[in-house]
């Protein structure tokens, strides 16, 4: 299928709209494995120096997708384009990728892992073991450097591979899953990580079924759920897709006062709670002051990412998400 | 930046990053040495096998044949059997038990003593010189009796016969012999190439196995082109191979030069004939044929590996392709025995016993231009197997994501097959 590439995530609103290059731009992707359609037209861009998160549950196509854009698979329909290029592995120097299932040669030191993942990318050898120190010394980890990566900690193997991941300073760093597995003080660390890459102006993508991962990072997020991306965007603009909740607390139960409610209006406990009028609060507040409902709080709540994915992947796959999601130590 | 000249390895730079870290990784573990030790367990077993042979082959465990004649006939009969063994050879003879009644020894029961399990005897000879028997089984009498009817000759006749003086004169080989002698050298060579090519095919899977096992080949897939991976480790095993076929060789040549015979392993290497192109180019010959057809081997297993994602669908799929490879060996063992032209060019040109064909072609024949020619013809289809694997490769491993089920491999086999476009 010829595509045209250039009009950014369709699928978002104009408020998404990005005059910053593109690190990553995929149009309608389609990958099938025999009879199953994993993948089925996404589009996707990211933007250079942005840190993108591809949200969705397990085997909602997260992988697949991303093992398109790197090109370690070929999609069937679409067109991929990374830095321009439409082969990735053209510009494999200038990526980094963290696979979802994490692999390092057991007989190998933490040094020459490193040393040797950077090799893949095109680095000196000698110059990957002075890089991969610094970066062992920066994670306290100079230690290991010697030792083999059968006799390191989970968590000590998971860093090697994330630091041979980065040791040839790619412009684009891959994360298939970076956090799972992580206890919750490594998960931290990773997060801060993340933010320094991008601060730095590396491009930082990332997939992940935990959803407040994707909301304390993320600029942009792609939702994935049965091979389709039903949003593309920024995470403000998602989050803007459902009206903020007001939460209305009152000291009479009950009164004419209640006929200036909405009509989406209903009692949670000793709360209203309704969707926020078009015209704002002022005009509720005027008449629950003259109709003396006795205003004890008014909170206006803004949805969160986790709404955002209910209301557009809709409730299986936020339940499937939520499963995923119940399995992280965090 | 679209066009930023250093983002990428080299298709040969990509290769040699693989194959440096397999060739230095195999090289320093524990498989090597079980690799370097394999050969051993073969030459163990053939000299072992050589031993019994030289244990069977003792003259004094051989079957006899019993005489009991009388006292006179017995005595002419021995002085014709030393008339007989100084003009045939010692070895040529049958021995004999002699049992002589006038020296008290028991009268003997034919029936009983062919019978007997725990005895030497394999015939009788009774009667008289004018009335002999010969007692024995159809293959025993088949042996014996022309020598016995000529020793009996002999004895009857009792005067000096006198044996015509045959002059010889030794040459150092015929035509016939060396068509023989180089056969033998190019079957040794040919089922050299086969148990290496074996054991080697072999490591370069459980290599890809691991590999995989350890989820390490994503993280190539995604740097380099799979086409490098796929060279990269096709050739770290073959340059290992060949640090192996070094040490073995410096090996043999040690033994050679001071170890004893055992079991007659020197002697068969010592004793190997010269091949047609002369050692030095038959040796060269033998390791690019080797180096072909281990790649061409290599290949398809790695695309098997590639195809398996278990260890059991591994040796299920690896079961045909070895059973392929022993059938392609006894082809090639049948044409070199067979000689037809029709068969030898169908061997030369079928990719995968192409390497043994040219291997026995260079033991026997000392044209040279046939091996560049095949050579080439023989790269070609390396080129085209690597990236028929690699493809498939990059195909059928990394399809993960987990939502789809892995159907069985079979059910997988006989998808593919039916929607196969007509």
């Amino acid at each position: 299928m010829d595509m045209a590439l250039g009009d950014h995530e369709q699928t978002s609103n104009a408020a998404n709209a990005d005059t910053r290059p593109l690190a990553i731009e995929a149009r309608g992707l389609v990958k099938r494995f025999d009879d199953f359609l994993a993948v089925d037209g996404v589009d996707i861009s990211v933007p250079e120096g942005a840190i993108y998160g591809v949200l969705g549950p397990n085997g909602a196509g997260k992988t697949t997708t991303l093992r398109m854009l790197l090109g370690i698979i070929d999609p069937d329909e679409g067109v991929r384009r990374v830095f321009g290029h439409d082969r990735p592995h053209d510009i494999a120097r200038l990526i980094g990728y963290l696979p979802e299932e994490r692999g390092l040669y057991p007989a190998m030191k933490a040094i020459e892992a490193i040393a040797f993942m950077g090799a893949l990318r095109g680095l000196p050898l000698d110059e990957g073991r002075k890089r991969g120190l610094e970066l062992l010394e920066a994670h306290n980890m100079a230690g290991a450097a010697e030792r083999q990566i059968r006799h390191l900690s989970k968590g000590m193997a998971q860093t090697v591979q994330l630091l041979g991941t980065l040791v040839h300073r790619p412009r684009l760093v891959v994360l298939d899953e970076p956090f799972s597995g992580l206890d919750a003080i490594n998960q931290g660390k990773l997060e801060r990580l993340i933010r320094k890459l991008a601060d730095e102006g590396t491009t930082v993508i990332f997939s992940t079924h935990v959803i407040h991962h994707a909301e304390r990072l993320c600029e942009r997020v792609a939702i994935i759920a049965g091979g389709k991306v039903p949003y593309a965007g920024s995470v403000e603009a998602a989050r803007d897709r459902i009206p903020a909740q007001v939460r209305l607390e009152t000291r009479a139960r009950e009164g004419a006062w209640m006929e200036a409610l909405p009509a989406d209006a209903r009692r949670e406990g000793d709360f209203f709670m309704f969707s926020l009028p078009d015209g704002g609060v002022e005009p509720l507040l005027r008449r629950l002051i003259e109709g003396e409902a006795g205003i004890l709080s008014l909170s206006i709540e803004r949805a969160g990412l986790h709404d955002a994915f209910v209301h557009i992947a809709g409730e299986a796959a936020a339940a499937e998400l939520g499963n995923g999601a119940g399995q992280e130590l965090d | 930046m679209a066009n930023t000249p250093t983002a990428r390895l080299s298709i040969l730079r990509a290769a040699f990053v693989i194959a440096r870290r397999d060739f230095l990784a195999i090289l320093f573990s524990r498989s090597f040495l079980f690799f370097l030790l394999g050969p051993v367990f073969p030459a163990v077993v053939f000299a072992m096998s050589g031993g019994l042979g030289a244990a069977k082959n003792d003259r004094t465990q051989e079957p006899r044949i019993a005489i009991q004649m009388p006292s006179e006939d017995i005595e002419r009969l021995l002085a014709a059997h030393y008339k007989l063994q100084d003009e045939l050879g010692r070895e040529r003879i049958p021995h004999f038990i002699i049992l002589d009644r006038s020296k008290g020894h028991a009268e003997l029961d034919v029936d009983r003593a062919l019978a007997d399990r725990n005895g030497r005897i394999g015939a009788t000879l009774t009667g008289t010189l004018e009335n002999p028997v010969l007692t024995g089984t159809e293959q025993r009498l088949n042996a014996w009796r022309g020598y016995v009817a000529m020793q009996l000759a002999v004895a009857r006749d009792n005067s000096n016969l006198a044996y015509p003086a045959l002059r010889t004169e030794t040459i150092a080989t015929s035509g016939v012999e060396t068509k023989s002698r180089r056969q033998d050298t190019a079957q040794i060579s040919m089922t050299l190439l086969f148990l290496l090519m074996m054991l080697l095919a072999g490591m370069v899977l459980s290599n890809l196995v691991e590999e995989k096992a350890n989820k390490i080949i994503e993280i190539l897939a995604a740097a380099l082109p799979m086409d490098a991976v796929f060279l990269g480790k096709l050739f770290a095993m073959l340059a290992v191979s060949l640090v192996g076929i070094a040490v073995w060789f410096a090996g043999i040549g040690i033994f050679i030069g001071l170890a004893g015979d055992f079991g007659g392993v020197k002697l068969v290497l010592i004793g190997m004939p010269t091949p047609g192109v002369g050692w030095p180019l038959f040796c060269l010959l033998f390791v690019l044929n080797f180096s072909m057809g281990y790649l061409l081997i290599g290949s398809i297993f790695l695309a098997i590996g590639a195809l398996a994602s278990t260890v059991r669908e591994v040796q299920t799929l690896s079961m045909p392709v070895t059973m392929l490879q022993l059938f392609i060996f006894f082809f090639a063992s049948f044409v070199l025995v067979d000689g037809a032209l029709l068969l030898e060019l169908i061997a030369i040109l079928f990719p995968l016993s192409s390497p043994f064909a040219m291997t026995a072609r260079a033991a026997q024949h000392e044209a040279i231009w046939p091996h560049l020619l095949t050579l080439a013809y023989q790269i070609a289809w390396v080129i085209l197997f690597i990236r028929w694997g690699s493809r498939l490769f990059r195909k059928r491993v990394l399809k993960s994501g987990g939502a789809a089920p892995r159907r069985p491999l079979r059910e997988r086999l006989l998808a593919r097959f039916k929607n196969r476009p007509a």
